[in-house]
């Protein structure tokens, strides 16, 4: 019922990969979460000494936030060549 | 040393600034040429009103007294915006197609363009934003007496009051200009985003300059920076992970929540794509705001005395080092970011008030007839608006004036975030799954609400403020289980994390739980499904099923809302598109639905529905107009079904017509059958009368032959008489012109007399009766009846062929009926003749026995017709048998 009567099972190679970069742009803030997360297991490793330094914990947070940054800037370069997002979503 | 009236003059240069930027935007945007308006830039930069003055000032103070967690508050926002294929999309598709204004219109749009659900929400997001506006006003004014004790003068309350109530005034005095200059059907301010744009780059510019010479200028660059972080007092960061958890998810939703959020990023959207530049652009943007947040806070702690408040630092540190210049440029980092959002919030908050609470409210109080004039509305709506935003100011200064400014900057925006979030189950609930119901939402809302208010809200107003501290240590009236800081006896909780955690999970669980066991009207089923599946039907949604309103009335209440011209050129549009000239096109149910959408830009969609609801007679969406818009399978099944359902009624019809056409033609061909008999039983006699008669003429037969011939004309005649006798009976009793007697008497007798008369004088025909069973009273045409049974008896003498006929006439009673058997021991009828033989003229057996024209048992059924019984053939008895059963009425007294 959703998608259209005449949507394919299968995609040619362009379309193919334009959904799988979808998929990658839906999968980015799952990914970003758990890297986020991390800094908890050092801090919560022990008294001050022990696990990461706050300076090192900085820059790990900041260095998460540039590959997302740079994950999801590529991703919208490859998705921008679609032609406009209104299709039926389903990736197959 | 930078004087406090330069810095006065500098920040009304930098209003100035804005005001003509907002100017030429707006005249730009008015004169078509808005292209370079409408970039990803532009919107990217927009969203940037998320960077308050709360980040500006408040995540370094933050960072001095929590570390690393200040970021979270960025974090959220930069999973929500690299996910925006998720969400955002949807949202800013969702507002497209609907024409939203506003957060608290797309829950009343979703949830059947409720009234009731845009007025909480409204009142939601007021109470909510009023301690953030607070805040702004509270920074402002702090970072003027910074300035102003750095010139030798100290600041009392009393300059600080001053000081956030000009600042209101100012800000208000921009909103009304900027943001209810013009009603746009869009609900776009070209002019203010434009404005925001820019700020968003001074802010970023200078937050970026303080923090480049703290690292480069004061630290020495970025090892030392680092080796300075790991010696500061922050390095001592103890990270609570529920904090941290929490802190991502609600500042997450807040991005998603707040109004002045949603008010840019789904309102003022210009283009769908722009989300793809700023999915990226805008954690960009907010990584860059917060790079420098802990270098500027180490190095404030480390330079700065004791005690000085880390707040400020953004400001305090350059104007410790003699930067009077980079102190000032911050300075105007810090307005702008204050400014940006107080505005773009209390254009959010003044449209949702407008159209959520005056605006029903002023509709209610005006008669319908009355007030016609056009651009009342609109009036009233632009009013309102002023209004609001005063409003919307006012109440920011009083909670400035009531919580004594005096709390650190980020607990109240925490405060602020978690109110603003009780929304989010009602939003994401209802964009993603149909179930979801007004009441639901309602209650999921007003509990959020109420939890939120008495953990997070009035606490925030300081101790003994409004809560007692008796209260918060042992409970309202001793009910330990209700203390503001640890509900249902859990202590220990962060106090943030348990409100926020409390109120967002029986929010959650009281929408559930109302969603699930209510059921949704017929509008908000169709609310729903096209909220829900935005992707999958571009389609308008059809919300009025009648279309009684006239053209006329349209128009004018339309002129009432967005104006005479606006509303002439769209009537005229339409009419075009009809192919029509003049201004009143034809009210179809499309035209309504647009009409209404394009009010709904204005007024939102609950107050567009209500007005046009005013008009349209028999309003709203019946369920058939559910089935037939919720799915297109379904609309198309519903054709199909419709399809088959007209032919099987034009089959049917066609078959009725083909019945009637065969009872005409076999009528026609009865009846000249019927003519023919009738003229062959008229001539047959006939011949005999006129070849006798012409004997008797021509004269010469003997006496004894005359007698003869004269006996033989006589029977013909006799004969012809009683076939016009019975022709007549027949026509007048097929007619209907009969007149029947009201006659008593008993059965017994009735068929004595017609034994009598029809066996007549041959005595060969027995007749067996069942004499017990024939005391019955009658009260029918005796005469007619008697007919009846001479008939039926007269019958069996003729045709019965047994060699000693017999007829039984047995009278039984079968359930209320009398009923009359005539049975004898002939051959009886064959079956395919017993279908016939009540026909006229239907005759079995040769013509010269019977004696009889064949209208007997034609004109014994008209009787019995009349006389309200039957007459029947009852086969398988033996022999031929024919039952009478008589009215109902008849019988009088039983045996």
């Amino acid at each position: 019922m959703k998608s259209r009567p005449t949507a394919t099972v299968f995609l040619e190679r362009q379309a193919y990969h334009r959904r799988r970069m979808r998929d990658l742009a839906r999968a980015v803030p799952i990914f970003g979460a758990v890297l986020l997360a991390i800094p908890l297991l050092w801090a919560r490793s022990g008294p001050q000494v022990a696990g990461a330094t706050t300076s090192q914990a900085l820059v790990y947070v900041f260095v998460v936030w540039i590959c997302l940054i740079g994950l999801a800037a590529v991703i919208s370069r490859a998705v921008k060549s679609e032609p406009l997002p209104d299709e039926p979503l389903d990736p197959h | 040393m930078v004087s406090f009236n330069i810095l006065v003059a500098v920040a009304l240069t930098y209003v100035a600034f804005l005001f003509t930027v907002a100017f030429i935007a707006e005249r730009r945007a008015s004169a078509g040429q808005g292209g370079w308006l409408a970039s990803p830039i532009v919107y990217t930069l927009s969203l940037s009103i998320y960077c308050t003055a709360w980040t500006f000032y408040g995540a370094v103070g933050y960072a001095a007294r929590s570390g690393l967690e200040y970021v979270t508050i960025y974090l959220g926002p930069t999973l929500v915006m690299v996910g925006w294929w998720w969400i955002l999309r949807r949202l800013v598709r969702i507002g497209r197609t609907q024409r939203i204004t506003s957060i608290a219109d797309l829950i009343s749009s979703r949830f059947g363009k409720s009234t009731a659900l845009g007025v909480i929400v409204t009142v939601l997001a007021v109470v909510a934003a009023t301690p953030y506006i607070a805040l702004q006003l509270q920074s402002v004014t702090l970072s003027f007496s910074v300035f102003a004790e750095a010139g030798g003068r100290s600041w009392g309350d009393k300059e600080l009051n001053g000081a956030a109530f000009t600042v209101a005034i100012g800000l208000a005095t921009f909103t009304v200009l900027f943001g209810t200059r013009n009603l746009d059907a869009n609900e776009r301010h070209h002019g203010i985003v434009m404005a925001i744009a820019v700020e968003a780059v001074v802010k970023l510019v200078a937050l970026l300059a303080v923090g480049v010479f703290v690292v480069w200028g004061i630290a020495g660059g970025p090892t030392q920076m680092l080796a300075q972080i790991d010696a500061s007092p922050i390095a001592h960061w103890q990270q609570d992970g529920g904090r941290w958890v929490s802190l991502i998810f609600l500042s997450a939703a807040a991005f998603i929540c707040l109004p002045r959020m949603f008010q840019v990023l789904v309102v003022e959207n210009v283009d769908e794509r722009h989300l793809n530049t700023a999915g990226w652009a805008f954690p960009a943007y907010m990584m860059l705001m917060s790079l420098f947040v802990i270098p500027i806070a180490v190095v404030g702690l480390r330079i700065l005395p004791a005690g000085e408040n880390p707040d400020l630092f953004v400001l305090t540190v350059p104007l410790s080092q003699g930067r009077d210049g980079l102190a000032i440029l911050s300075f105007l980092g810090g307005f702008s970011s204050a400014t940006s959002m107080v505005i773009v919030s209390t254009i959010a908050l003044a449209t949702m008030v407008s159209n959520h609470i005056v605006v029903p409210i002023w509709l209610t109080t005006q008669s319908r007839t009355v007030a016609n004039r056009s651009g009342d509305v609109r009036y009233v709506i632009l009013l309102s608006r002023r209004l609001s935003i005063a409003g919307v100011l006012i109440l920011g200064y009083l909670y400035y004036r009531l919580s004594g400014g005096g709390t650190a900057l980020a607990a109240i925006g925490l405060v602020s975030f978690s109110g603003a979030v009780q929304v989010l189950p009602a939003l994401i609930g209802g964009i993603f799954w149909r179930g979801a119901t007004r009441i639901g939402a309602a209650m999921g809302l007003i509990t959020g609400f109420i939890i939120w208010g008495w953990t997070l809200f009035l606490p925030s107003f300081g101790v003994d403020a409004v809560i007692s501290q008796s209260v918060v240590e042992f409970g309202p009236y001793g009910i330990a289980w209700l203390r503001p800081t640890a509900l249902f006896g859990i202590a220990g909780m962060d106090s943030l994390v348990h409100g926020f955690t409390w109120s967002i999970l029986l929010n959650l669980l009281m929408f559930f739980v109302g969603s699930v066991f209510t059921f949704p009207t017929p509008l908000e089923r169709l609310q729903a499904a096209q909220i829900v599946n935005v992707f999958d039907y571009t389609a308008a949604s059809r919300t009025w099923g009648s279309r009684a309103a006239g053209a006329e009335d349209l128009l004018l209440m339309s002129q009432r809302i967005i104006g005479g011209a606006e509303a002439q050129t769209f009537f005229q549009l339409e009419a075009k598109s009809q192919g029509k000239v003049g201004y009143l096109p034809d009210v179809t149910s499309e035209f309504i639905e647009r009409l209404e959408r394009e009010l709904a830009g204005s007024v939102g969609a609950a107050t567009a529905h209500a007005m046009v609801g005013q008009l349209i007679e028999g309003s709203g969406v019946s369920v058939e107009d559910l089935i037939a818009v919720a799915d297109e399978a379904a609309q198309i099944l519903e054709y199909s079904n419709q399809l088959e359902a007209k032919s099987a009624e034009q089959e049917r019809t066609a078959r009725a017509l083909r019945d009637a056409n065969e009872k005409l033609t076999a009528l026609s061909v009865q009846k000249d059958a019927f003519l023919s008999q009738i003229s062959h039983e008229l001539r047959t006699p006939m011949t005999s009368i006129r070849s006798f008669s012409e004997i008797l003429r021509d004269g010469g037969a003997p006496a004894r032959e005359q007698a003869r011939y004269a006996a033989i004309i006589h029977d013909e005649t006799l004969r012809l008489t009683r076939l016009l006798d019975d022709l007549l009976d027949l026509s007048v009793l097929a007619n209907g012109q009969v007149i029947l007697q009201d006659q008593t008497g008993k059965l017994g007798d009735i068929l004595d007399r017609a034994a009598s008369i029809a066996s007549g004088d041959s005595a060969a025909l027995q007749i067996l009766r069942d004499r017990a069973n024939e005391d019955v009273m009658l009260r029918t045409d005796m005469d007619r009846l008697g007919q009846v049974f001479i008939n039926l008896i007269s019958n069996a003498r003729k045709y019965c062929d047994a060699e000693s006929p017999k007829l039984w006439i047995k009278v039984d009673r079968i359930g209320s009926d009398y009923v009359i058997d005539f049975i004898d021991n002939g051959t009886g009828i064959s079956v395919g003749s017993q279908q016939v033989i009540f026909e006229k003229f239907a005759r079995l057996t040769d013509q010269s026995k019977a004696g009889g024209a064949g209208l007997g048992l034609a004109i014994c059924r008209e009787i019995m017709g009349r006389l309200g019984g039957q007459i029947n053939y009852l086969p398988g008895q033996g022999g031929a048998a024919f039952r009478v059963v008589l009215p109902s009425a008849a019988f009088l007294v039983n045996q």
